[in-house]
């Protein structure tokens, strides 16, 4: 059990050494600055209000994808899952999609909407929306459908319905549509601001990027790297835990 | 009273059921025996509204309740909420009730998967007793049973149903069942375009 806690820590440990043995290597603090040189750099955005700033303009973006993107996804996904009709009219679009580069789609959007908010949480939702529409087609297709014909045969209401007997069986799909959205959201997100916002992380690491600051490029990333932890940890997990209580009782 | 006039079933090219019709009256309770794949289950389903796509009509009453071959409860719902979800206007107390006189008093907090396959089934049966149903529908509810826990599940069944005086229509392959809970048998048999009653 010890072990099982430890280990986290201990690969976390192992990749921060490699940093540090790869830092030590290279011997240039333009190219890749060993950890220690970062801390005094975050304090100095941390004190002036900038990295919070930043941060929440991206968290905000990331929010409004997420949501926008699960809940259209999950009506989607689940529409195809239950219908074969459905799905024989929207799988060639959602093979469309998926396939198309994220990039297209983000200037794609910037050119017909214009440099705007609307327009970078439009591109990252449309860019999402086919994995978590996949992703909840197979929980549609899993539904038990001996719990259908209960639910048909004692009239249960549609909100009784999906509340307590859909979406607790969706339950994994859905955690596993949250959890690869998230990591695949933030990421498109600072492609959405590298490109066309003046705010956010995305923005920051354009500008550091313009000039040379490798130092400043990984205090942004692994500052929203951290953010997006505490998310999984602090959030995701522990409603994941409650969703599968039932399986360990 | 259950009118059932099924014209016809089928699924795709395949008959399953021609000319299927019969009633049940208030309080009369009906076995259904045949041989296995003739369409028992299927003409249940279509009996239940389940499934709605055959040629004919069904009169049923607004309370109806069904008890599958497995139970069919929500897995991630305690026991007492499994009555509660499934009929909101019962008062939590006579759901109490109701676990008590199936047996499973002081199990009200456990979940499905932490009954034995004895106590899901009852708890099927309370659920479809406890909403008073006038239409009581049942596919081989003492299948897969260990004889002692189907005697009992047998005693409970026929005691509910005096109790409660649903009009019954049940799936059984056992003889004895059909004789102990039935006051009519109905049998179904292959005809040259699907299943008729024998």
């Amino acid at each position: 059990m010890q072990d099982a806690r430890l280990t986290p820590v201990l690969s976390i440990a192992g990749l921060l050494s490699l940093w540090v043995v790869a830092a030590l290597l290279t011997n240039d603090a333009q190219i890749l600055p060993p950890p220690w040189d970062l801390v005094p750099r975050f304090g100095q955005e941390l004190a002036s209000g900038e990295l919070q700033r930043n941060l929440g303009a991206t968290l905000i973006r990331v929010a409004w994808a997420f949501v926008l993107a699960m809940t259209l996804g999950t009506m989607i996904g689940l529409a195809m899952g239950r219908s074969d009709r459905v799905n024989q009219w929207l799988d060639p679009w959602l093979v469309v999609f998926l396939n198309l580069p994220a990039l297209v789609l983000i200037v794609l959007c910037y050119l017909w909407i214009g440099l705007t908010e609307a327009a970078a949480i439009t591109a990252v939702t449309l860019n999402k929306v086919p994995n978590v529409a996949t992703i909840l087609r197979e929980g549609g297709r899993a539904l038990d459908p001996d719990l259908d014909a209960m639910a048909k045969v004692y009239r249960l209401s549609w909100w009784v319905r999906m509340r307590h007997v859909i979406a607790p069986q969706l339950a994994p799909f859905i955690a596993a549509a949250a959890r690869s959205g998230l990591s695949l959201i933030w990421k498109i997100v600072l492609v959405v601001e590298f490109l066309g916002r003046s705010s956010g992380v995305g923005f920051q690491i354009h500008l550091y990027f313009q000039l040379f600051d490798v130092g400043m490029v990984l205090v942004y990333a692994l500052s929203f790297i951290c953010v997006m932890l505490l998310i999984e940890w602090l959030i995701l997990q522990p409603w994941e835990r409650q969703a599968r209580r039932w399986r360990r009782a | 009273m259950i009118r059932v006039e099924i014209e016809a079933k089928r699924f795709g090219p395949t008959p399953v059921l021609r000319r299927v019709a019969f009633q049940i009256a208030a309080g009369e309770t009906v076995a259904l025996i045949g041989p296995s794949g003739i369409g028992k289950t299927t003409l249940l389903r279509l009996i239940a509204g389940i499934d709605r796509d055959y040629d004919g009509h069904v009169a049923r009453p607004d309370r109806q309740a069904i008890v599958f071959q497995e139970p069919t409860l929500l897995p991630w719902r305690s026991a007492l909420d499994n009555l509660l979800l499934v009929h909101p206007d019962l008062d939590r107390n006579d759901a109490l009730a109701a676990l008590d006189r199936v047996g499973l008093a002081g199990k009200e907090t456990l979940f499905p998967g932490q009954l034995s396959l004895g106590q899901q089934r009852r708890l099927s049966l309370a659920r479809a007793f406890v909403g008073r149903p006038e239409l009581l529908i049942m596919d081989e509810p003492f299948v897969s049973l260990d004889k002692d826990t189907a005697e009992t599940m047998l005693s409970l069944t026929e005691d509910l149903i005096a109790q409660h005086r649903p009009a019954t229509l049940f799936v059984t392959h056992a003889q004895a069942e059909a004789e102990r809970l039935a006051d009519r048998v109905l049998s179904l048999k292959a005809g040259p375009d699907g299943a008729v009653l024998g």
